[in-house]
C-alpha cells in the first residue's frame, strides 16, 4: 500500500478543492440514479467500518459517498417464507441480538459477530463485509453455505443473486454501476439442521482471518447427514464453496473416514498466498482443521451425536 | 546516598496505596496529552516521507507546495543547523533526511498550512527526485562484506578490517578461561537464535506544538519522556540556545523508552520559525510504526556447558544486533545483561552493532536485554531438559548473589535473585498439575537500572502544604510515589503534598525518564530536598526557642527539642512553622541536584503455563506469575502495574509482535491490525509477588522496577512451549505458522 | 465546497457544528468541539481509544463520519461524570490503579459502561472479550478487569 505524497508527480494536486460529496438519497431509485450518474469514484456507506479505514489510509478518495442506511427496510430483520430477510444496514450486533436468526443460522451470526471489535460489530454489516470483498471476510463463508441470496437494486430495478456470486476477486464484486445490495435472504431450515463458522487468528480477537471455514449440515432422524455445504475463506482470491468436501459427509455420521475425506477435499481446494498473516502451508493445513472442527460443531448443533 | 541505617523503619506513607494526583483528570478526559493543545493562529504540520528503503536525494522541489493554498512554510534538512557532535547530527538527519533517505518512511520534507486538508494536499506537490539504491534489512545480511552500505565511515576503531562498513561497533565482556570451562562440562549446547524487531506500542502517537520566534525564543509542548532532552536536541538541531527554548511536557500516553528522543519537535520548530506561527504536528499510527524508533532485531549464538549436576562451567554468547540506519549502542547492554543472573567462572559475551535500512532504534524497556536473555535462558532450559534437572534448582545452583563477580564486570552487593527464585519454588504455581498439550516454563530477568542527573525543588507553602517540583515526566504513577516520599520524610499526610513536573525553565537539567530511574533517583533527590527543608525549619525553630540548631529534631511532622537539655518547648508543627516563615527569615524550601548513582539492579523470575493447539500452533497463556525484587515498593499498586504491563509486552514480543519487511525494504504491517499487540482476551489474570531486598544505594531501599518485567517472558514462554509442544523455538515471535511448521517437522 | 451543518446531541446537550464531509466524528469532537477526551490512537478502528456511544451503541468515533450523527445522540467521556460526582467506574479505576498513563482510559471507561448497561453481571471472560477492541499497553489489562468487576458489583448492589 503506497502512502500519499511519495510520488514525484502529483495526480491529486487539484482534488482537495473538490471535496467528497455526501448524499443521503430518499429512495432506492434515487440512490441508483446518483450512483449511475457519478463520473468519479463512488462509495456506498452502511456501517463504514471498511470504507472509513480506506479513506484514512488514502487508499481511496471517493468523489461521492452515498449513505443508504436510512432507506426503507435497510435496518429491518423480517421473517419471510420461513427464513429471514436481513436489511443491508443491519449491524452484526443487531443480528446477534435476534433470537430467531441466531437459532436458525448460528454460523452466519457467528461470522458476522467476529468482525473486528465490539465497537466495530455495532456498525459493521454483513453486506458491507461482503461487498468489500476481502478474501478473508468473516461473514461470507457462512452466507455461502447457507445458500443466502443477495437482493440487488439497480437502475433496472431489483434482482436476486446468490451471495456466492457477489465477490469475484479481492476487492471486486459482480455488481454493476448503479447497483447496491438492499438485503440478504437466509432460507428456511428443516429440523435437524445447523451451521457453524470458525476462523484462525493468531490472537483471540481483532485479527483478519488467516483461514476460515463454514459448514452447514442437514441430518435425517437417525443422525445421518443428508445435505452438507462447506466453504473456506482466506485461502483463495474469493470464498470457496467446496462441493467435494460436502459430498464426503453425505450419508455419514461424521466417522473418521468421512472427516478424513472432508479434510482432504478442503486442503485440495485451497490456493492461498503467503503474506504477513500466514504461509501457504499454514493456511492450507488449518483450513482443513477448521473445516473438521466446524463440521463437528454444526453436527452437534443439529442434534447429531458422535 | 546510602540506605538509611535506621533500625527497621516503620514507614507510615511509603508502602501504602494512595490515590494518584492525576487520576480524576485522566478518568474524565480532562488531562492534556500531546495532541490535546491548540493555540491561536496555529498551523498544521505534515511530513513527507520516503517510499524507498534506500535512495540518494538528487533534488527536492518545494516550489509548488510553497505556493499551494494555505501553506505558510515548507522545510527540508537545509533549514536545520549542522551540529558538530555526531550524536546530534544523527538526530538532525533522522528528523529530516540530508543526502540520502535511509529507510522506508524517513522524513524528507514538511509543510505547515492553515488546515489539515491543505497540508495533506501540499505534501503531494513536493517533487523529490530519488536515485534508488540497493537496500539491506536483515542483520546477518547487513554484516556481509558485500552488503549495501547504509552509511560510510561510521565504524569505531575496534571493528576489525574487512567487515562491511555497516558494522559500527564491537563489545566484549567476560572473565575466566572458556576452554577450560567447556572442558569441564558434561553437556554443551550451542544454539543460534533470531528475533524480529518490535515496537513499544504506546497508544499515544507522538504529538507536539512548537513556536519559535524571529528572536530565537521558543516553546514546545510535547509528549515526551524528557523535556530537557527535547530542549537539548532541538537547540542543537535548530542552532539556537537551549536557554531560549522552553519545553513543557504534556501528560504522556505511554513511552516505554520510545519517547526518549525527538522526531517531530525540531521539524515543528523549523516550520514555526519560517511561518511565524505555532505549528502542531501529530503523527499517525502508520508514521509511528514506520518512522519512530523500534527495537533492534537480532541474531545470536549461545554456547553453554553444564555438569550433570547442573553447574554451569562456561558460557559464551555472540550477539549481532541491527539498530537501523544509524549507529546504535544497544548491543552493549544486551551483551552485559545476557549472563548477569549467573555466577560463572568462565564467561564471554561479544556484541556487534550493524546498520541496516530500517528506522533508527530507540530504547524499549530494558533495551538489548530481552533478546540476549531469551537466548541464554533458552539454552539453560534445554540443558535442564537434556540432563533431566529441575530448572529452578539449576538457577538456584548457579544464581548470582551478593559478592558474585558479574558477567559484565561489577561485583554484586545485596541482590534479590535468590529470593525471587525461592519464592517461585515455594509458590503453588510451580507444582500445579498440567493437562495434555500444556507445559510450564520459567526464566530469570535482569536490568541494571540507572540513576542520572536529577533536580528537585521542595517548597513549604505558607499554609503548611508542600510543593515538590521535579523534572521527570510521569509515565507510571511516579508523582504519587514522589509525594509519598516527601510526605514520609516531612511527617505530613500524603494529601498535603503536590508534586508537579516542571518545564525546562524551572529546574536544572534532568535526564530522561528511563532506566527505571524516577522512583529511585527523583525519590532520592526528593528525600534529600525534604531533609534540607527540615534542616531549615529546625534552624528557624532553634532561633525561636533560643537553642542550638542541633538541639532541635524533626519527628512525625513536628520540630521537637532533642532532649531534656534542650529545654521544655511544645513541639511546633510544619504548618505552624510555615505560617510564620516570613518572620523567621522568609519562605522555606529545600532543593537537591545530583547525578545519582547506587541504583540497584532488579532481578525477576517469571513462571508461565501454556497450552499449544497441536493442529494449529496457537499458543494460549493459561497462568502467569511474576516474582520481582523491588527493593522497597513505595506504592505497591504501581509496582504491580509495572510488573504486569511489562510482562504483557514480553508476551506480545514472544508470540506475535514483529516488524515485517518486504523484499522491497518497505514495512508491511504499519498498523495495529497487523502489528499485533496483546488484547484483553488473550491473557489470563497475572499474579504478582513483590520481594523486598533493600537497595543499599537508596535511603528507603528502592530499586527501579519498570524494565525488568519485559525480560523474562520471551524465554519463559519459549521454555513452556518447548514442554507443551515438544519443539524448541529459536526464532521470535513464535507465531502459529512458525510453531506449526516446527511441530510438523 | 461548503461545509455541512450538523445538529446533534452530545452528552445531553444540543450541539450544532459545521464539518467537511470526510471528517470523522473523532475529528469533529477533538478539533471542532474541544472534546479531546476521545483520543486517536490509530485512526483505523483497531485500538478503541476513540470510543464513544452513538444512540446508545458503543462505537469507534474514528469510524463514523461527522455528518452521520445528525439527529443522533452521542455520549463521550466528558459526559460520564455527573458534575463532580464520578461514575463508579471512574472512581474505582482510580482506587484500583486500573490506569497508568491513562490514554486508553476514556475509551475503556466508555466501553465498560456500555458493557455493564447491557450485561450487569459479566464473567471475566465476557469482560475481556467485550474490551478486546480497547488496547492498553501499560497495564496488561489485569487491574482493568478487576476494576470493572468491582464497579459492576457495586452497581448491582445499588
Amino acid at each position: 500500500m503506497h502512502e500519499s505524497g511519495c510520488a514525484a508527480f502529483a495526480p491529486f494536486a487539484e482534488s482537495w478543492k473538490t471535496q467528497m460529496r455526501y448524499v443521503k438519497p430518499e429512495s432506492y431509485e434515487a440512490a441508483s440514479a446518483v450512483l449511475v450518474a457519478e463520473q468519479g469514484i463512488a462509495r456506498i456507506l452502511t456501517g463504514g467500518t471498511d470504507v472509513l479505514v480506506m479513506l484514512k489510509a488514502e487508499v481511496v478518495e471517493p468523489d461521492l459517498m452515498v449513505d443508504i442506511k436510512h432507506l426503507p427496510g435497510m435496518r429491518d430483520i423480517v421473517s419471510e417464507d420461513g427464513g429471514y430477510r436481513i436489511g443491508a444496514a443491519v449491524s452484526s450486533a443487531q443480528l446477534g441480538e435476534h433470537a430467531g436468526v441466531k437459532a436458525m443460522w448460528p454460523g452466519v451470526v457467528e461470522g458476522a459477530e467476529l468482525i473486528g471489535s465490539t465497537q466495530v460489530q455495532n456498525r459493521a454489516t454483513m453486506v458491507g463485509n461482503l461487498c468489500t470483498a476481502s478474501p478473508a471476510a468473516d461473514s461470507v463463508p457462512a452466507l455461502v453455505t447457507a445458500n443466502a441470496i443477495a437482493r440487488v437494486h439497480g437502475p433496472d430495478g431489483a434482482r436476486d443473486v446468490p451471495v456466492v456470486d457477489i465477490p469475484i476477486g479481492p476487492g471486486k464484486t459482480s455488481l454493476l454501476k448503479g447497483e447496491f445490495i438492499t438485503s440478504t435472504y437466509l432460507p428456511a431450515r428443516p429440523d435437524n439442521a445447523a451451521d457453524a463458522y470458525l476462523r484462525f487468528i493468531p490472537r483471540t480477537e481483532m485479527d483478519i482471518a488467516v483461514s476460515s471455514a463454514a459448514v452447514s449440515l442437514e441430518l435425517d432422524a437417525s443422525g445421518s447427514v443428508t445435505a452438507a455445504f462447506v466453504a473456506l475463506g482466506a485461502v483463495a482470491p474469493t470464498v470457496r464453496l467446496v462441493p467435494d468436501a460436502g459430498a464426503a459427509l453425505i450419508g455419514t455420521k461424521l466417522d473418521a473416514a468421512a472427516i478424513a475425506g472432508l479434510v482432504a477435499a478442503a486442503e485440495a481446494a485451497c490456493s492461498p498466498i503467503t503474506d504477513k498473516r500466514g504461509t501457504i502451508e499454514f493456511r492450507t493445513k488449518t483450513a482443513g482443521v477448521l473445516a473438521k472442527r466446524a463440521a463437528h460443531i454444526a453436527y452437534s448443533r443439529a442434534g447429531g451425536k458422535t | 546516598m546510602a540506605l538509611d541505617h535506621q533500625a527497621k523503619r516503620d514507614f507510615k506513607v511509603v508502602g501504602t496505596r494512595v490515590a494518584r494526583p492525576d487520576g480524576i483528570d485522566k478518568v474524565t478526559g480532562k488531562a492534556a496529552y500531546g495532541a490535546d493543545i491548540t493555540a491561536p493562529g496555529m498551523l498544521f504540520g505534515r511530513i513527507l516521507r520516503s517510499p524507498h528503503a534506500h535512495a540518494r536525494i538528487k533534488s527536492i522541489d518545494v516550489s509548488e507546495a510553497a505556493k499551494a493554498p494555505g501553506v505558510k512554510a515548507v522545510v527540508t534538512s537545509a533549514d536545520l543547523a549542522s551540529p558538530d557532535d555526531e550524536y546530534y547530527a544523527d538526530i538532525r538527519d533522522n528528523c529530516l533526511a540530508r543526502e540520502k533517505v535511509l529507510y522506508d518512511g524517513h522524513a524528507v520534507a514538511a509543510v505547515a498550512a492553515t488546515s489539515k486538508a491543505a497540508a495533506k494536499a501540499a505534501i503531494r506537490l513536493i517533487k523529490v527526485d530519488y536515485e534508488i539504491l540497493p537496500h539491506v534489512t536483515d542483520v546477518d545480511e547487513a554484516m556481509k562484506p558485500d552488503a549495501p552500505v547504509v552509511q560510510e565511515g561510521r565504524a569505531l576503531e575496534n571493528v576489525p578490517a574487512g567487515m562491511s562498513q555497516n558494522v559500527t561497533s564491537h563489545f566484549e565482556f567476560g572473565h575466566g578461561d572458556l576452554d577450560a570451562g567447556f572442558a569441564k562440562a558434561d553437556k554443551i549446547i550451542e544454539r543460534t537464535f533470531k528475533t524480529a524487531a518490535t515496537h513499544q506500542g504506546y497508544i499515544e502517537p507522538q504529538a507536539c506544538m512548537a513556536s519559535l520566534g524571529a528572536d530565537g525564543r521558543g516553546e514546545v509542548w510535547c509528549c515526551t519522556q524528557g523535556q530537557y532532552m527535547v530542549r537539548a536536541n532541538c537547540a542543537e538541531v535548530l542552532g539556537i540556545e537551549a536557554s531560549q527554548l522552553r519545553v513543557i511536557s504534556s501528560e504522556i500516553g505511554g513511552g516505554f523508552g520510545g519517547k526518549t528522543t525527538t522526531f517531530i519537535e525540531p521539524v515543528a520548530l523549523a516550520l514555526s520559525r519560517k511561518s511565524g506561527k505555532p505549528v502542531k504536528i501529530v503523527m499517525t499510527r502508520e508514521e509511528v510504526l514506520r518512522a519512530t524508533g523500534p527495537t533492534v532485531s537480532t541474531s545470536m549464538d549461545i554456547k553453554i556447558g553444564m555438569t550433570n549436576e547442573g553447574r554451569i562451567t562456561a558460557a559464551r554468547g555472540e550477539l549481532r544486533y541491527q539498530g537501523g540506519a544509524f549507529p546504535c549502542g544497544t548491543v552493549e547492554f544486551g551483551a552485559q545483561a545476557a549472563f548477569a543472573a549467573y555466577d560463572l567462572e568462565a564467561v564471554q559475551t561479544l556484541g556487534w552493532n550493524v546498520m541496516t535500512n530500517r528506522p533508527k532504534e530507540i530504547a524499549y524497556r530494558a533495551p538489548g536485554a530481552p533478546t540476549s536473555i531469551y537466548a541464554v535462558e533458552s539454552v539453560v532450559d534445554e540443558l535442564c531438559q537434556e540432563l533431566g534437572l529441575d530448572p529452578l534448582d539449576v538457577r538456584l545452583m548457579n544464581a548470582a548473589r551478593k559478592g558474585t563477580l558479574s558477567a559484565y564486570g561489577p561485583t554484586f552487593s545485596e541482590i534479590g535473585l535468590v529470593a525471587t527464585l525461592e519464592a517461585a519454588k515455594a509458590h503453588p504455581h510451580y507444582n500445579a498439575p498440567l493437562g495434555p498439550n500444556q507445559g510450564r516454563g520459567l526464566s530469570c530477568g535482569f536490568w541494571f537500572n540507572f540513576g542520572g542527573n536529577t533536580c528537585v525543588s521542595l517548597n513549604i507553602n505558607d499554609d503548611g502544604t508542600i510543593g515538590v517540583v521535579e523534572g521527570n515526566p510521569d509515565i507510571g504513577g511516579s508523582r504519587a510515589s514522589i509525594s509519598m516520599m516527601a510526605a514520609e520524610e516531612l511527617g505530613v499526610p500524603y494529601d498535603k503534598v503536590r508534586t508537579v513536573i516542571a518545564d525546562t525553565t524551572s529546574l536544572g537539567f534532568n535526564d530522561v525518564t528511563d532506566g527505571s530511574r524516577v522512583t529511585f533517583a527523583v525519590g532520592l533527590a526528593t528525600i534529600k530536598a525534604a531533609r534540607a527543608a527540615i534542616q531549615e525549619m529546625c534552624k528557624r525553630v532553634a532561633k525561636i526557642w533560643g537553642i542550638d540548631e542541633d538541639a532541635v529534631l524533626w519527628e512525625d511532622g513536628f520540630a521537637k527539642p532533642s532532649g531534656p537539655n534542650a529545654g521544655t518547648h511544645p513541639p511546633m508543627s510544619l504548618a505552624e512553622i510555615a505560617a510564620i516563615a516570613g518572620n523567621t527569615g522568609g519562605p522555606i524550601a529545600g532543593h537537591h541536584e545530583v547525578n545519582a548513582d547506587g541504583a540497584g539492579v532488579s532481578f525477576g523470575v517469571h513462571l508461565v503455563d501454556t497450552e499449544v493447539d497441536p493442529e494449529t500452533g496457537a499458543t494460549k497463556i493459561l497462568r502467569y506469575t511474576i516474582f520481582q525484587d523491588a527493593g522497597k515498593a513505595v506504592h505497591p499498586d504501581y509496582v504491580e502495574g509495572q510488573m504486569q504491563g511489562g510482562a504483557v509486552q514480553g508476551i506480545g514480543w514472544a508470540l506475535n509482535e514483529e516488524y515485517i519487511y518486504g523484499e522491497d525494504g518497505r514495512l508491511q504491517n504499519a498498523g495495529f491490525l497487523d502489528y499485533r499487540i496483546p488484547v484483553a482476551s488473550d491473557l489470563p489474570s497475572i499474579e504478582t509477588v513483590i520481594l523486598e531486598i533493600p537497595n543499599p544505594g537508596h535511603p528507603y531501599g528502592v530499586r527501579g522496577v519498570g524494565e525488568t518485567p519485559i525480560v523474562p517472558p520471551l524465554a519463559a514462554i519459549s521454555n513452556a512451549v518447548s514442554r507443551a509442544a515438544g519443539v524448541r523455538m529459536t526464532e521470535l515471535p513464535m507465531s502459529p505458522p512458525r510453531l506449526l511448521k516446527a511441530m510438523s517437522a | 465546497m461548503k461545509m455541512i451543518p450538523v445538529e446533534t446531541t452530545i452528552n445531553g446537550d444540543r450541539t450544532e457544528f459545521l464539518c467537511n464531509s470526510d471528517e470523522s466524528l473523532l475529528d469533529v469532537l477533538r478539533d471542532r468541539l474541544g472534546l479531546t477526551g476521545a483520543k486517536e490512537g490509530c485512526g483505523t478502528g483497531d485500538c478503541g481509544a476513540c470510543s464513544v456511544t452513538l444512540n446508545g451503541r458503543l462505537v469507534c468515533s474514528c469510524l463514523v463520519l461527522g455528518v452521520e450523527v445528525d439527529g443522533a445522540e452521542v455520549e463521550t467521556i466528558e459526559g460520564m461524570a455527573d458534575g463532580e460526582t464520578l461514575h463508579p467506574l471512574q472512581r474505582i479505576f482510580i482506587e484500583e490503579a486500573a490506569l497508568q498513563c491513562g490514554i486508553c482510559t476514556p475509551g475503556i471507561l466508555i466501553a465498560a459502561k456500555s458493557l455493564l448497561e447491557k450485561n450487569p453481571d459479566p464473567t471475566d471472560t465476557e469482560v475481556r472479550y467485550w474490551l478486546a477492541g480497547n488496547l492498553c499497553r501499560c497495564t496488561g489489562y489485569d487491574k482493568i478487569i478487576k476494576a470493572v468487576q468491582k464497579a459492576a458489583a457495586e452497581m448491582r448492589a445499588a
